[in-house]
C-alpha cells in the first residue's frame, strides 16, 4: 500500500512546540518534563514565561528520553545524567565528524 | 507461527527467578539499545531482547508464553488445543501471525480494551526510519521510498505485521543526522486518538569528492606545485556545478579556499560554504624534462622550507647520522 508523500518538518531550532505538545509527542508527562528542565537536559526558550515554548530539536531528545526511561527503567535523576552524557557524546561526534571532513585523503603515488 | 526461545535470547534457564531476568536483560540492553550502542546490528538485537523481556517479566505472559511448550527456535508450532480458550480468543489463528504479537496481544485485550472493541482513545504508534541520502538530493530536496513492517490491527482487534510503503519528500535543507517529523504518517490512532507520526532520521551517503560537516562541505583540491607557487584560475566542481577558483600565488598544503554559500542548502533559505582543502602533488612519474625542470629549480632556489628545525629543536646535536625514512613508514596514522 504506497500512500501520497507526506509534507516533513524539521526538527530543528525554526520550529518550536509547547509543553503540552512535548509531552504528548515525547510520552512523557508535564511534571517529568519540567523535572528534566530542572535539571538542564531540556532547555524552553524562554524559562521564565509563563507558557513554555522549545524548540522543536528538543522533541528528540524527549523521545529519547522517554525511550530510555522505560527501556532502562531509569529514575529522572539517572536519566538526566544519560541524557548530559548522550549530548556531550553527540557533541564530539560532531567535532569527529567535522575534523574528518576537514582531513585531506591521502593521495598516493599514481593518483594524483 | 514461528516459535522464538525467549529464555535462550536472555541467556537464562527456563526456571530463572524475575531478578535474573531483570539483571540478565538489563546487561543486554546496556550492549545493544539503540539509544547507546555503536553496534550497527544493536537495533535488531535489542528487539528481540526487548520483545523477550516484555514477556517473561510479566508473570501472566510468561505462564501463557511457558504453556505453548518449548520448541527450536524458528521452528513452526502450534499451540496446545486449549491455549486460546485459556490465554487468548476461541478462535485464533496462528498460521500469520507473530509470536509477539500474539502475546502483545493478550496484554492489550487486558489493558487497552480498545482494541477489541472497547472506547477508551488511544494515539497510533510512532514509527522511526533512517532514511539513506545522496548528497546530491540533500542539494535538492528529495522524494524517499520507505519500507517498514509495522504492527496493524486487523477487523477483529488482532494484531498483525504488514508491510506498508511510505513516500516521503525530504525538503531540501537536510544534512548528517537531521530529524524530520511526519504528522499522521505513523500507525492509525484508535477511538478518536491521534494518528502516529512518521520521525525520519537523515544520513548522508559517502560522496566521492565532498566531505560534509553540518551544512558545510569539503573537497580536496590537488594542486602541481607551481600551481601553489604561481597561483592559478581552476575548474572546481560543487553541487551546483562547476565554478572557477582563483588560487593565490603562494597557497601552502591545507589552506581552505572557501566558495561562500556553496554548501548545502539550510532548511531556511541560507547554506554552507564549500572549503577546497589545497594540497598539493607531484606527478607520479617524472618524464626527463621535467626532471631536468625540477632539478634546475633544485640548483638554483635558496628556499629552505625547514630554516625553523634549528630554530624550534634546543638539544638537536645527537647522534648525527643519516637514516632513510621508509615510504609509509613515517607519517600520521590514519
Amino acid at each position: 500500500m504506497a500512500t501520497a508523500p507526506a509534507e516533513a518538518a524539521w526538527l530543528n531550532e525554526e520550529g518550536w512546540v509547547s509543553l503540552d505538545e512535548l509531552a504528548a509527542l515525547s510520552g512523557l508527562t508535564d511534571s517529568a518534563l519540567r523535572e528534566l528542565v530542572d535539571y538542564g537536559v531540556l532547555q524552553p526558550v524562554d524559562a521564565a514565561d509563563a507558557q513554555w515554548k522549545f524548540s522543536a530539536r528538543w522533541v528528540v531528545v524527549a523521545r529519547t528520553a522517554c525511550r530510555l526511561r522505560n527501556d532502562f527503567e531509569l529514575d529522572l535523576n539517572a536519566l538526566a545524567l544519560t541524557l548530559s552524557f548522550l549530548d556531550r557524546i553527540r557533541d564530539l561526534e560532531a567535532q569527529l565528524r567535522s575534523v574528518h571532513a576537514q582531513l585531506p585523503r591521502r593521495y598516493s603515488r599514481g593518483r594524483s | 507461527m514461528k516459535y522464538k526461545d525467549y529464555y535462550e535470547i536472555l541467556g537464562v534457564p527456563s526456571d530463572a527467578g524475575e531478578d535474573t531476568i531483570k539483571k540478565a536483560y538489563r546487561k543486554l540492553a546496556h550492549k545493544y539499545h539503540p539509544d547507546v550502542s555503536k553496534d550497527p546490528a544493536g537495533e535488531e538485537k535489542f528487539k528481540e531482547i526487548a520483545e523477550a523481556y516484555a514477556t517473561l517479566k510479566d508473570a501472566d505472559k510468561r505462564a501463557a508464553y511457558d504453556r505453548l511448550g518449548s520448541h527450536s527456535p524458528g521452528q513452526d508450532f502450534q499451540p496446545p488445543p486449549d491455549w486460546g480458550t485459556k490465554f487468548g480468543d476461541q478462535d485464533l489463528r496462528f498460521e500469520d501471525i507473530d509470536l509477539a504479537d500474539l502475546l502483545a496481544g493478550l496484554a492489550g485485550g487486558r489493558q487497552r480494551g480498545g482494541a477489541k472493541g472497547g472506547t477508551i482513545s488511544m494515539p497510533g504508534e510512532d514509527y522511526e526510519v533512517t532514511a539513506h541520502i545522496a548528497l546530491e538530493d540533500a542539494y535538492t530536496g528529495t522524494l524517499v521510498d520507505l519500507n517498514l513492517s509495522v504492527p496493524d490491527y486487523d477487523g477483529n482487534g488482532r494484531l498483525h505485521r504488514v508491510a506498508r510503503a511510505f513516500k516521503a519528500r525530504i525538503p531540501k535543507g537536510a544534512t548528517h543526522g537531521q530529524r524530520l517529523r511526519l504528522r499522521g504518517k505513523g500507525g492509525k490512532g484508535f477511538h478518536g486518538g491521534r494518528d502516529g507520526d512518521l520521525y525520519l532520521n537523515i544520513e548522508l551517503l559517502p560522496h566521492p569528492l565532498f566531505r560534509p560537516s553540518g551544512h558545510d562541505l569539503y573537497l580536496d583540491l590537488p594542486l602541481a606545485p607551481w600551481e601553489a607557487a604561481l597561483g592559478a584560475t581552476l575548474a572546481v566542481p560543487t553541487l551546483a556545478g562547476t565554478v572557477h577558483l582563483k588560487v593565490p600565488a603562494g597557497t601552502l598544503a591545507g589552506s581552505k579556499l572557501r566558495l561562500a554559500g556553496r554548501g548545502l542548502p539550510t532548511p531556511h533559505g541560507k547554506a554552507g560554504d564549500l572549503f577546497a582543502i589545497a594540497q598539493i602533488v607531484v606527478p607520479p612519474a617524472l618524464s626527463e624534462a621535467e626532471r631536468e625542470l625540477f632539478q634546475k629549480l633544485a640548483a638554483g632556489s635558496t628556499f629552505d622550507p625547514r630554516s625553523h628545525f634549528n630554530a624550534e629543536v634546543k638539544h638537536g646535536d645527537c647522534a648525527g647520522g643519516s637514516c632513510m625514512a621508509e615510504r609509509g613508514g613515517v607519517g600520521i596514522a590514519r
